[in-house]
């Protein structure tokens, strides 16, 4: 017993000992925290302040987002930013579960909130929540997923991508690189939205597109499976990744693969600008997930100022917008702050 | 301290003269009662089934690709198995390699430090994440389910929460530009090419790591002390085994091995997922099951655990050298692993009985 005491007591008075003195000597003269502080002075300037002087309203936010999801969060920003200039207090609230994103839809039905945007990406589960937030006279807006349903729903417009357009899009980009045999990497089996992106590059893409399914929280296992997709079949020319954490993990494979394949993907983050830069990616498919927070709740906002809507019950489309070496430099600070 | 080691996989039957412990085994017997033994022949089918089906699975590149698969498991999965052997469970396992790698990253980052000193305080962290599991569980007498769960939820829920704090976002920052990154990644991520073969440095990593469990295991004091805590830890505490203090130091070896893992992952990545390594934990369970670890504890081998990773390895990419129909991808996984498990069991069974 007071061995195990006094084992904890010395690991822990080391590692206060080694905190404080690793602040004190072996400092980075590159990177690090130092180089982001310069780089945000000039990001500040890009943050605004309330433009109008209407009431307080509530804008509430319910995702499908799983936890810790680069996406959702560049979506957040994008609200948040139009929630300061539209003087919008903005809640948000996310569940991959569809049954609880609807009790938190319903919780904020509860709220009386002014506003809510919802995704749809299970719309059965959603169905009912949002006929009874139009019940209580809340303006709905749905973003992201369920262009399709969001219109029978009731809801005001959609703002997003349509999965099977992008998919088009990056066929398209495909043969305009003149590529033959693709890989289409889905990293969550069983996800609606990524199974319509492969389905729509197959559709338009003139050469040969097989699926690639692997484990999207395993990096290492992600990066092997594309490893030994290249090894199997060394005819392939290209590969898509569907998220940008899995392009570098792509490129990585198709290192030791030692194949010849273009890596592709969708979404943009601040190492898919960079590889983009350095030429180690061909192109990325951004859907701007930005612009669909900022344009939901600025749209919200806009309908209980001005009573506007938009896009006359079509959806309002996002992207997709192809992105390659040319524009990559001119995004790269915007994908750093997160804004991109 | 003088403790006997308890008898491992050997069985009293009565009538015996003269003291059968004192009996002459022969080899082939000394063989057939290792508990690796069935994964080494479930291995080998495995191996001879995708060798036919895929014909891309015997070049040199590909066994790289298998091996780094295998590896990356493997490194957990030898401290998990002689976990198993010392009678627990750590479901925290592989959240925590995710935990090490995020606090290794972020400290080098926010305090703009070589990345060596994020790697050490990481060390030191990850190890008393390890501690932390171990004296709970002597402590409170809970299951090491009900504890490592509560550890696996917490960690799950600081990686997300702290990283956000911290960096503002889901994911690190980039330390690819820093200092003594190149190093560290020389250590932790870096390859080398043998015959044309590309391999990894944690292929080094696990065969070093097999090699000191087995030899823990089964030339000294401590190896005994985690089979009797695991066959029977009233008994063994009884004849003087620290049991507390065996189970808190393999708690320990759990954390460390998670730690090497994490600095893999950040090194070879340069940017960590807070959200990563769910799910990872039932991975390394399962591979040591594969090698005949026993989930009641007492019984197994590292070297087990090592052959249930390479299956484990084998399987995932040969389903994909194979070119099968994705659609189908987890349902031959897990019939494969079944086979194998079922496999081994039956040629465990013969073994013992031939005895």
């Amino acid at each position: 017993m007071t061995r195990v005491r006094t084992g904890v007591r010395a690991t822990s008075a080391v590692l206060a000992a080694v905190l404080g003195a690793s602040v004190l000597a072996g400092c980075s003269s590159t990177g690090g925290r130092r180089a982001e502080e310069r780089a945000a002075k000039a990001a500040a300037q890009a943050q605004g302040r309330a433009a109008v002087n209407t009431p307080k309203w509530t804008i509430a936010m319910v995702t499908h987002s799983g936890d810790g999801d680069t996406f959702w969060d560049i979506v957040q920003s994008g609200a948040k930013q139009a929630a300061v200039k539209d003087n919008v207090n903005f809640l948000y609230a996310h569940s991959d579960e569809g049954q609880q994103q609807a009790q938190l839809v319903d919780s904020y039905i509860d709220k009386k909130v002014d506003g809510l945007i919802v995704t749809l990406a299970k719309p059965d589960a959603m169905k009912a929540v949002v006929a009874k937030a139009r019940k209580a006279g809340i303006p709905v807006i749905t973003v992201n997923s369920g262009a399709e349903q969001s219109k029978a729903f009731g809801a005001l417009t959609h703002i997003g991508q349509d999965e099977t357009i992008a998919g088009q899009a990056v066929g398209d980009e495909l043969d305009k690189r003149g590529k033959k045999k693709a890989l289409c990497v889905v990293h969550e089996q069983g996800n609606v939205g990524l199974e319509q992106r492969c389905a729509g590059a197959k559709k338009n893409f003139d050469g040969q597109l097989q699926n690639l399914y692997v484990d999207g929280t395993n990096m290492p296992d992600v990066q092997s499976s594309i490893e030994a997709k290249l090894q199997a079949d060394p005819s392939i020319d290209s590969v898509v990744t569907l998220g940008a954490p899995f392009a570098d993990a792509a490129v990585k494979a198709k290192g030791t693969a030692q194949s010849k394949a273009e890596v592709d993907t969708f979404d943009l983050n601040a190492s898919v600008a960079a590889s983009l830069k350095a030429g180690t990616l061909g192109f990325a498919v951004d859907q701007q997930p930005y612009l669909q927070g900022y344009e939901a709740v600025d749209l919200l906002w806009l309908n209980k100022y001005n009573a506007d809507v938009l896009g006359g019950g079509q959806p309002v489309l996002t992207g997709p917008q192809v992105i390659t070496k040319q524009d990559a430099g001119a995004l790269e600070a915007f994908t750093k702050r997160g804004t991109r | 301290m003088t403790t006997t080691a308890p008898p491992v996989g050997s069985k009293p039957d009565g009538g015996a003269e003269p003291d059968e412990r004192l009996l002459r085994t022969s080899p082939l017997r000394k063989l057939l009662g290792r508990p690796e033994l069935g994964s080494v022949v479930g291995a080998v089918a495995v191996f001879l089934f995708f060798a036919v089906v895929a014909d891309s699975f015997l070049r040199g590149s590909s066994f790289g690709t298998v091996l780094y698969a295998a590896s990356t498991i493997g490194i957990m999965a030898v401290p998990v198995a002689l976990l198993m052997i010392g009678g627990e469970f750590d479901l925290s396992a592989g959240v925590m390699v995710t935990s090490s790698a995020l606090i290794s990253s972020m400290f080098s980052y926010q305090m703009t430090a070589n990345v060596w000193v994020g790697v050490g305080v990481s060390l030191l962290v990850t190890l008393a994440l390890g501690a932390f599991n171990g004296v709970m569980l002597t402590r409170t007498k809970l299951p090491s389910f009900i504890i490592t769960l509560g550890t696996y939820l917490m960690l799950i829920g600081l990686n997300l929460g702290l990283t956000k704090l911290i960096s503002g976002t889901v994911s690190t920052k980039s330390i690819g530009d820093m200092e003594g990154f190149p190093s560290a990644k020389k250590l932790f991520a870096s390859e080398w090419t043998v015959g044309g073969v590309e391999l990894k440095v944690t292929i080094l990593w696990w065969a070093v790591l097999v090699a000191l469990a087995t030899w823990i295991l089964l030339r000294t004091r401590f190896g005994n002390w985690i089979f009797a805590a695991g066959g029977n830890a009233d008994a063994a505490r009884a004849v003087g085994v620290p049991v507390m203090r065996t189970k808190i130091l393999l708690y320990m070896g759990v954390a460390f091995c998670a730690w090497v893992s994490g600095q893999h992952l950040l090194f070879s990545f340069d940017v960590v997922q807070s959200g990563e390594g769910v799910g990872n934990e039932l991975i390394y369970i399962i591979a040591a099951v594969i090698g005949g670890c026993l989930i009641t504890g007492g019984y197994g081998s590292a070297i087990g655990a090592a052959v249930g990773a390479f299956i484990f390895g084998m399987t995932s990419k040969g389903i994909v050298y194979a070119e099968w129909n994705p659609d189908w991808f987890k349902f031959f996984l897990g019939a494969m692993l079944l086979l194998a498990t079922l496999l081994n069991a039956w040629v465990r069974k013969r073994a013992e009985a031939t005895r």
